[in-house]
C-alpha cells in the first residue's frame, strides 16, 4: 500500500518519453516470459491434436484393421458428404442449438425483467433461479428423464393430469423435445444472469426522465431498455450458441442419438469410439470445427466490438 | 395508487410461481433422495413419504466416495494449474506491454470455442499408446486445456481495472516483478482470482464427455458414475436422486455463495 501512497509524487509524468529502447525490449522479454507458459500449454493441448485430426482425416484407418492404414486423400470427406448422416446430424445440431438458444433467450429475458424489480425475497429468488446452470448436466439429464418426464411416474404427466390433459410419452415419442427442454432449463439462468447485469448497468436517470415525461412502462422498455440490452443479448446468444453447439451429455444420457437427436458431437463419438473408424471420424471432427468456426467468428467479432468500446487496447 | 400496488403484488406472485416452477426439478430431486425406494417412483407421486437417510447410505455402499475424490482432485488440481498459468499471462496481456494483445487473446478464446471434436481422437489414441487412459493426472491436464482460456479472459478483465498509477508507482519504487505481482497487483484482484477459480472448478466438476471417454474404473469421476445408478431390473429413482444430490451439492453451494462473481466469469469477463 505504500506504493499507492507515494504514487502521486513519484509518478512518471504522463506523455513523458518512454523508457529507452533496451529497457523497452527488456520489458517485452519479461512479458513474453509471462505469457509463454500459458500459450505453450494451450498449443500443446488443443492445436497439435487438431493438426493430428486433420492428418488422420486424410487417412484410411479403422482400428479393427490396424494393418490396413494408408493415405486416402479426400476419400473420408467424400464419404462423409455422401453419407446422409452428416447432413441429418447437421440439421439436428442446428435444430437443437437453435431451439434451445431461442427459448433460453426469451425465458432468460422474462426472468431478468421480473427479477430486476424490487420485491420480497428477490435475493432468494435469484439464487434459486441460477441453480439449474450449476447442476451437473449429467445429473440434470438423469433427473429430467427418470423423475420429471417418465411416462408413468413422471411429475410432468402428473401436472398435465391435474389440469385434465392426457399423459405424454416424452422419452419415447418426443426425444427431441426432451433434449431441448433440459437444455433450455439449464441455459435460461445463464442468459438471465447476463441480461440482469445489463439491466443493472442501465442509467437510472434516463428511466426516471422517461417516467417524468409520461412514457408508459411498456414504451420505456421497448424504446430505452431493449436497445440498451442489445449488446448483452448478443453476448448471451453467442456464448450460449457456442456452448450448445458442442452439447453431448443429455444426448448421450437421454436419447443416445435416437429420434433425430444425433448431433454432430454425438455422431463423431459414435463413429470414432463405437465404429472405430478413425479416418472417417476425424473427417467428421474437421467438418464440425468448420461449422463451429462460422458461428464462432461471428461471436468473436461481436465480443471484440464490445471490448473495443471499453478500451481493450489501452 | 392501490391499483398499481395490486398490480405490483400480482407481478410478484407470478414471478414467484415461475421461479418455483423452474427450481422444482432440483427440489423434487432432493425430496426424492429422502424417500424409501418403493415410494420414489409412484403414480400418483407420494407427497408424504416415510423420510429416510437410507438411500444416501446405499449411495456410499456402492462406493461413491472414490468417484467424488477423483472429481475433486481433477477439479482442484486443474483449477490451481490454470490459475498458475493464467494469472501471469493475463498480467502480461493487460498490464505489461505485449505487442500482439489482440492476437494472443483471439488465440486463447478460439481454443475455447473449438469443439472437443477437433482434438478428441488424437488425444484418445495418444493416451492409449502411452497407457494414459483411466488416469486422473491426464484428465486433470486435459481440463487445464479446457479451462485455461476462460481464466485468461476473466483475469484480463479484472486486471484491466487495476489503476495504472498503482503499478507504475511500484515499478518506479524499484519493485521487482515478483513483488509487483504478489504484493501490489494480486491483493487488488483477489476477488477476481477467486471467481475465475470457482468457474474453472465448476466446469471441471461437471464435465462429462472427457470423463466418460477417457476413464474406466480407477480414475472415473462422478458424472459418468451417476449413469450407473439407472438400473433396468428394479426401482432406482430414490438412490439415483440421492447420488445426484450428493454430486451437485458442492458446486451448487459454491455457486450460490459466489453468484455475484459468477456472471462475469460466465460471460468471459465481457460484462462487469
Amino acid at each position: 500500500m505504500t506504493a499507492l501512497m507515494t504514487s502521486p509524487t513519484r509518478r512518471r509524468p504522463s506523455g513523458a518519453a518512454p523508457a529507452g529502447d533496451s529497457g523497452r525490449r527488456g520489458r517485452l522479454a519479461v512479458s513474453r516470459a509471462l505469457l509463454w507458459p500459458a500459450l505453450a500449454t494451450s498449443i500443446v493441448l488443443t492445436q497439435i491434436p487438431f493438426l493430428l485430426t486433420i492428418y488422420y482425416s486424410l487417412q484410411s484407418w479403422n482400428m479393427l484393421r490396424p494393418g490396413d492404414r494408408g493415405f486416402a486423400g479426400l476419400d473420408n470427406y467424400v464419404s462423409v458428404l455422401r453419407d446422409g448422416s452428416f447432413l441429418s446430424s447437421l440439421g439436428a445440431t442446428v435444430a437443437v442449438t437453435g431451439s434451445a438458444v431461442v427459448a433460453s433467450t426469451l425465458l432468460g429475458m422474462l426472468f431478468a425483467v421480473l427479477l430486476d424489480r424490487k420485491f420480497v425475497g428477490r435475493g432468494v429468488a435469484r439464487t434459486l433461479m441460477i441453480t439449474p446452470f450449476l447442476v451437473m448436466p449429467a445429473a440434470a439429464a438423469l433427473i429430467w428423464k427418470w423423475s420429471i418426464l417418465d411416462a408413468a411416474t413422471g411429475m410432468a404427466n402428473w401436472g398435465l393430469g391435474l389440469v385434465g390433459l392426457p399423459p405424454v410419452a416424452w422419452n419415447t415419442e418426443l426425444p427431441m423435445l426432451t433434449i431441448i427442454l433440459v437444455l433450455t432449463w439449464q441455459y435460461t439462468p445463464f442468459v438471465m444472469l447476463i441480461l440482469l447485469a445489463g439491466l443493472q448497468a442501465q442509467d437510472k436517470d434516463v428511466l426516471e426522465a422517461a417516467a417524468v415525461d409520461g412514457a408508459g412502462a411498456l414504451r420505456t422498455f421497448g424504446e430505452i431498455t431493449l436497445p440498451h440490452l442489445r449488446q448483452y443479448v448478443e453476448i448471451a446468444v453467442l456464448l450460449a450458441s457456442i456452448m450448445l453447439l458442442q452439447v453431448f451429455d443429455p444426448i448421450a444420457i437421454m436419447t443416445r442419438g435416437t429420434g433425430g437427436t444425433k448431433t454432430l458431437s454425438y455422431l463423431l463419438y459414435e463413429r470414432a469410439f463405437v465404429g472405430l473408424e478413425v479416418g472417417e471420424a476425424a473427417a467428421y471432427g474437421v467438418m464440425t470445427v468448420l461449422v463451429t468456426i462460422v458461428v464462432a467468428s461471428v461471436a468473436l467479432r461481436t465480443l471484440f466490438k464490445v471490448f473495443s468500446k471499453e478500451g481493450i487496447d489501452r | 395508487m392501490t391499483s398499481s400496488r395490486l398490480r405490483g403484488a400480482l407481478i410478484t406472485a407470478v414471478t414467484w410461481v415461475l421461479v418455483l416452477m423452474f427450481f422444482f426439478p432440483v427440489a423434487w430431486m432432493v425430496f426424492t433422495a429422502f424417500k424409501p425406494e418403493h415410494q420414489a417412483a409412484t403414480s400418483p407421486p407420494t407427497f408424504a413419504p416415510d423420510l429416510t437417510l437410507d438411500r444416501f447410505g446405499a449411495v456410499f455402499d456402492r462406493d461413491m466416495l472414490p468417484y467424488l475424490i477423483n472429481s475433486f482432485s481433477a477439479s482442484l488440481g486443474s483449477t490451481l494449474l490454470v490459475l498458475a498459468l493464467a494469472i501471469p499471462a493475463a498480467y502480461a496481456l493487460s498490464i505489461r506491454p505485449v505487442t500482439n494483445v489482440r492476437d494472443a487473446l483471439f488465440f486463447f478464446i478460439s481454443t475455447r470455442f473449438m469443439p472437443v471434436a477437433a482434438s478428441i481422437i488424437p488425444v484418445y489414441l495418444l493416451l492409449q499408446s502411452v497407457g494414459g487412459l483411466d488416469n486422473i493426472t491426464w484428465l486433470t491436464i486435459l481440463y487445464v486445456g479446457v479451462n485455461l482460456p476462460i481464466a485468461v479472459w476473466m483475469m484480463r478483465s479484472f486486471l484491466a481495472e487495476v489503476p495504472r498509477e498503482v503499478i507504475e508507482a511500484a515499478q518506479l519504487d524499484g519493485a521487482r516483478l515478483g513483488t509487483e505481482i504478489f504484493r501490489v497487483v494480486l491483493p487488488i484482484v483477489l476477488p477476481g482470482v477467486a471467481a475465475a477459480g470457482l468457474i474453472c472448478f465448476i466446469f471441471a466438476w461437471n464435465e462429462f464427455f472427457l470423463a466418460n471417454l477417457l476413464t474406466a474404473q480407477v480414475a472415473r469421476p462422478t458424472p459418468p458414475f451417476l449413469t450407473s445408478f439407472v438400473d433396468g431390473r428394479g426401482q432406482f429413482l430414490a438412490v439415483l436422486s440421492a447420488a445426484a444430490t450428493v454430486a451437485i451439492v458442492p458446486v451448487v453451494l459454491a455457486g450460490w455463495i459466489a453468484q455475484k462473481q459468477l456472471v462475469r466469469g460466465l460471460a468471459m469477463g465481457a460484462i462487469k
